[in-house]
C-alpha cells in the first residue's frame, strides 16, 4: 500500500480526513500513483493534472523521502520507501495567494 | 406561499440565502466549497432544485458542482473542458498570437426546457454544452471557429465568455458576450454565429466601430420581449430592439456610463437597472456613493436609487454577474459587492437593505422565485 498525502482542499473534495492508502499496480511512479488516486476518487480528476494535457497543475509539487520529485519524469520509479509504504508521497500546494 | 432563494458566488465559496415572499428575514447557508472561487451558481428554470455551480482555484483548476436539492447537498460532476480540434490562437494583450487555453468557467446557463442541459461560458472564450447534467461537456465550436476568432483579445479580467442568454421564443437562438470580442448570436442552436456589434463604439480600439473587439460587460433581456436587449459595455449603456442587429446608446444622464452589471425588472420590460462605476482603473462608485440607477423608459432617462445604500466612503465594485431580479409581484432587485455585501430591494429599487454584509468579495448573484 502506498500512502498519499493530499492538500487539505483535495481531502475535503474526496471526503477523506487523513492520508490516503492506495493499491498501485506495477511500479510506483508519479503517473501510476495519480492514476490509482483518480480511479479511486474520480472527483479529483483534473485537480492535480489537467484533464486534457495531463500536465501537473503549476501550483502543485510532488515530494518523496524529503526530495522534490516534481520535475522527475512521470514514469520514473519513486524511491523504494514510497513503493513499500514506509514513506508517503506528498502532493503539496504552493503556499501563496489570498 | 412563495419564497426566494438567492445564490451567491464569492471569492471564497458559495452562499445560499433564503427568505419568504416578504423578503425581510433571511437564512444564510454556507460557505459551500469554502476557500474556492465560485464564479457562478444558477438554478434550472424547469427544476428549481437543480443547481449548477462553477468552482475553481488557481491551484486545483475547475470543478462543476451539481445540486438536486436546492443547494443543501452537492456532487462534483464533469470538469473536462476540451476545445474541439486544434485550439488555434487568439491575440494576446500585446497583439501576438496566443494559444487558446482553458482557465475557468465564468457562467453557467441551464436550459429553459431540460434540467440536464446546461451551457458553460469559459475563459479562454468558448461555449460548452452538457446534455447529461454536467457529466460531460462538448464545445459548440462554431463560435470559437468564427472567422474573427484569431483577432479576439482578452479584457483585463481575461478573455472570458461571461454572458449566455437563451431566447424563450426561439429555441435555437442564443446570445453570448465575450470580453473583449463583443456580442454574438446563433439562430441554429450554436452551429453558426454572427457578431452583433453594429452601433457599438469603443474609442480604445484601433477601429472604434469594428465588427469585433468590443469589451461588452453584460447583456440582459426580458423574456417577454426577447428581441430587446440591454447592454452594459465597458463604456456606454446600449439597447437593441432587433435582437442585436443594431444598437443605440441609452446612457443618457448617468453620472458615468462605465459599469458591469445590468438587469431588467421582472414585470416591466422597459425598466432597467445599472450600477455606474468610475472608470477606468478605479472601479468604484463615483464620489464614494453606491447608487443603483433605474430607467423606466428603457434607457436615456435615469434616476438614482440611494435609500439604504451607503452614500459616503463606499469604494466597492459590483461585478457583471452580480445583479439579479426576482419575479414576485413587487419585483425584488439584488446585487452583491466586492466588499461582501448583498443588497436587496423588495420594491424595485426604491428601498435597499443589506441582507448579508460580510461575505467574501461577491462574484455573482442569481435569484430563484420559488412557488
Amino acid at each position: 500500500m502506498i500512502t498519499v498525502v493530499l492538500p487539505s482542499h483535495l481531502r475535503t473534495l474526496a471526503h477523506v480526513s487523513g492520508d490516503v492508502q492506495l493499491e498501485v499496480g506495477g511500479q510506483a511512479t508519479q503517473r501510476s500513483i495519480l492514476d490509482a488516486l483518480e480511479a479511486r476518487y474520480p472527483m479529483l480528476r483534473g485537480t492535480i493534472r489537467d484533464q486534457v494535457t495531463q500536465e501537473r497543475r503549476p501550483f502543485l509539487r510532488f515530494f518523496a523521502c524529503e526530495e522534490d520529485v516534481t520535475h522527475e519524469p512521470p514514469d520514473a520509479p519513486l524511491p523504494d520507501a514510497v513503493a513499500s509504504g514506509a514513506e508517503p508521497f506528498f502532493i503539496l500546494g504552493a503556499i501563496a495567494g489570498g | 406561499m412563495s419564497s426566494v432563494r438567492v445564490l451567491v458566488g464569492t471569492r471564497k465559496g458559495a452562499f445560499v440565502l433564503t427568505s419568504d415572499a416578504k423578503r425581510k428575514h433571511w437564512d444564510i447557508s454556507g460557505p459551500h466549497f469554502a476557500g474556492w472561487e465560485i464564479y457562478h451558481v444558477k438554478g434550472s428554470p424547469v427544476d428549481p432544485n437543480r443547481l449548477y455551480a462553477s468552482q475553481s482555484t488557481g491551484w486545483f483548476g475547475q470543478l462543476i458542482q451539481r445540486s438536486n436539492d436546492g443547494g443543501k447537498s452537492w456532487e462534483p460532476v464533469g470538469n473536462k473542458f476540451a476545445y474541439d480540434g486544434i485550439p488555434g490562437t487568439h491575440q494576446w494583450y500585446d497583439g501576438t498570437p496566443h494559444p487558446w487555453e482553458f482557465k475557468r468557467v465564468w457562467h453557467l446557463e441551464p436550459s429553459l426546457a431540460d434540467p440536464d442541459t446546461v451551457y458553460a461560458g469559459a475563459e479562454d472564450a468558448a461555449l460548452f454544452r452538457s446534455i447529461d447534467g454536467g457529466q460531460t461537456w462538448v464545445e459548440l465550436s462554431g463560435l470559437r471557429g468564427h472567422g474573427s476568432g484569431p483577432s479576439w483579445q482578452p479584457g483585463a479580467g481575461g478573455m472570458c465568455l461571461h454572458t449566455i442568454i437563451l431566447d424563450p421564443s426561439h429555441p435555437d437562438r442564443m446570445f453570448i458576450a465575450i470580453s473583449a470580442a463583443g456580442a454574438f448570436r446563433t439562430d441554429d442552436a450554436g452551429k453558426t454565429w454572427k457578431p452583433i456589434n453594429r452601433g457599438l463604439r469603443s474609442e480604445h480600439i484601433p477601429n472604434p466601430t469594428a465588427e469585433v473587439g468590443h469589451c461588452v460587460h453584460h447583456i440582459a433581456m426580458h423574456r417577454s420581449r426577447p428581441d430587446v436587449l440591454f447592454m452594459q459595455k465597458h463604456w456606454d449603456v446600449m439597447r437593441s430592439d432587433n435582437a442585436g442587429d443594431s444598437w443605440q446608446e441609452v446612457s443618457g444622464n448617468l453620472p458615468t456610463d462605465f459599469g458591469f452589471a445590468i438587469d431588467v425588472h421582472a414585470h416591466e420590460p422597459e425598466t432597467i437597472f445599472v450600477v455606474p462605476i468610475k472608470s477606468d482603473s478605479e472601479h468604484y462608485p463615483p464620489d464614494g456613493k453606491l447608487r443603483v440607477y433605474r430607467s423606466t423608459a428603457g434607457g436615456n432617462e435615469w434616476e438614482a436609487l440611494t435609500k439604504g445604500l451607503p452614500q459616503r466612503d463606499c469604494y466597492v465594485n459590483v461585478l457583471r454577474d452580480a445583479m439579479a431580479t426576482d419575479a414576485l409581484d413587487s419585483c425584488g432587485v439584488y446585487f452583491g459587492t466586492t466588499g461582501g455585501q448583498v443588497y436587496a430591494s423588495a420594491d424595485a429599487g426604491d428601498n435597499w437593505t443589506p441582507i448579508v454584509r460580510d461575505l467574501p468579495a461577491v462574484l455573482s448573484v442569481e435569484v430563484q422565485t420559488l412557488p
